[in-house]
């Protein structure tokens, strides 16, 4: 396949069937391959079209600088749209983040601010807020609230799903700024009658959670609770097990946000095989295991992988 | 009847340190109006007039109440309820 610049080839990324995974032979997992993107993660659809917005609006002129909340893949997808574009990026992320992650993101050209790593994104998003608000001719085109982060998903991952499953029962994906799964998800229950969205949203260990007011909690503003059917939250440990599962099983070697997607795909693909009912569920995978290489998720013991993920963001 | 009821950093004083309780009750409107009989003070942390607050979030076997029937979704002898404040998620990947 040929394309005039490395933006041209976004998207259009595999659905791979998991056959060894798949719980029966009509109960079937689809893992569509996001790291086959421009910076190899799903963050490029986003990134691209936010971009693209905020330059037909107005609000973006060439030699601006971008600021952003990201602990990384969105700060990678739009440093590389940055760099391609002319626009200066500034990331602000928490410091307990992976190193690969800092590395890649400074390799781009982008500089970066830390914030705390107790609290996690929640106190990156504060501190970016803080920091637009004293520099106006920053942009911040912010991920957790931008709708063309979800219509980026609305006009192309769920279509390509659609285009390639037209059978599709249910679409699973991690859920942290809500963006793909309300983007795909919108597109998918207005074509689909009866499909299923499912959320995997991953738990932290207490560091992240930290001692933050619970009223003070973050709700990205892109999240419309009716645009899925459910929602379940998944521990680090069965979403360590479950992207190992996809290396040992299937060979593909995918993020930790992926195994957290898998263990709520297998459970739909379980529950419908054990009802007698077909299924056909698409799986996010969003990122390859690359920039999770140094949290030592996937060497040693389930157990000691486990111990060294506690207080790191994995997704 | 038991119930585990798993507590977040921020609300273990209600319950002198405790990460986990028991609790018993048909829904979950009972079940923390049963806590709240226990550690004084928790339902208020949980619960406004317009049903569970905003930013806390309470799973039921690992999945989201709100999609369960909410304050009324039904629990029983061993199942598991988790309570969590929301976060920012999303990144790195």
């Amino acid at each position: 396949m040929r394309y005039d610049s490395l933006l041209d080839s976004l998207g259009r990324t595999p659905l791979v069937g998991l056959p060894r995974l798949s719980p029966a032979p009509t109960a079937r997992l689809w893992a569509k391959l996001e790291d086959r993107n421009p910076t190899g993660s799903v963050k490029d659809r986003a990134a691209f079209f936010m971009v693209a917005e905020a330059e037909k609006d107005g609000r973006l002129k060439p030699g601006y600088t971008l600021l952003e909340p990201t602990s990384g893949n969105t700060g990678i997808s739009l440093a590389m749209v940055a760099k391609l574009r002319g626009y200066r990026l500034i990331c602000v992320m928490p410091e307990n983040t992976s190193a690969e992650r800092r590395q890649l993101l400074e390799m781009y050209g982008a500089q970066i601010i830390f914030s705390p790593a107790a609290g996690g994104s929640n106190e990156a998003v504060r501190v970016a807020k803080g920091l637009a608000a004293e520099h106006p001719d920053w942009v911040m085109l912010y991920q957790y609230g931008n709708e063309a982060n979800a219509l980026a998903h609305y006009e192309t991952t769920g279509p390509e799903l659609l285009e390639d499953l037209p059978s599709i029962t249910h679409f699973v994906a991690g859920l942290g700024t809500t963006g793909t799964l309300m983007g795909t998800g919108r597109f998918l229950r207005e074509n689909v009658p009866g499909v299923q969205i499912v959320a995997a949203e991953p738990r932290y260990g207490d560091l992240v959670y930290g001692l933050r007011n619970i009223d003070e909690g973050f709700v990205p503003e892109l999240y419309d609770e009716s645009v899925l059917t459910s929602r379940f939250s998944v521990t680090s440990v069965d979403a360590l097990r479950r992207t190992r599962e996809l290396l040992d099983l299937e060979g593909l070697f995918a993020g930790i946000s992926s195994g957290a997607a898998l263990h709520a795909a297998l459970a739909m693909a379980e529950k419908a095989a054990a009802a007698g009912q077909r299924a056909d569920v698409a799986v996010m995978i969003a990122d390859g295991g690359w920039r999770y290489l140094s949290t030592g998720a996937y060497t040693g013991t389930l157990e000691e992988a486990e111990a060294r993920l506690e207080g790191q963001l994995w997704a | 009847m038991a119930i585990e009821v798993r507590i977040p950093t921020i609300l273990r004083n209600y319950t002198d340190g405790a990460k986990s309780v028991e609790a018993s009750g048909d829904t979950l409107a009972g079940l923390i109006a049963d806590l709240d009989s226990r550690y004084g003070g928790l339902q208020e942390r949980l619960v406004d007039q317009s049903g569970l607050r905003r930013f806390v979030n309470v799973y039921l076997n690992d999945e989201d109440v709100r999609f369960l029937g909410g304050l009324g979704a039904p629990v029983k002898d061993g199942d598991t309820v988790t309570v969590l404040p929301a976060v920012a998620g999303g990144q790195p990947a």
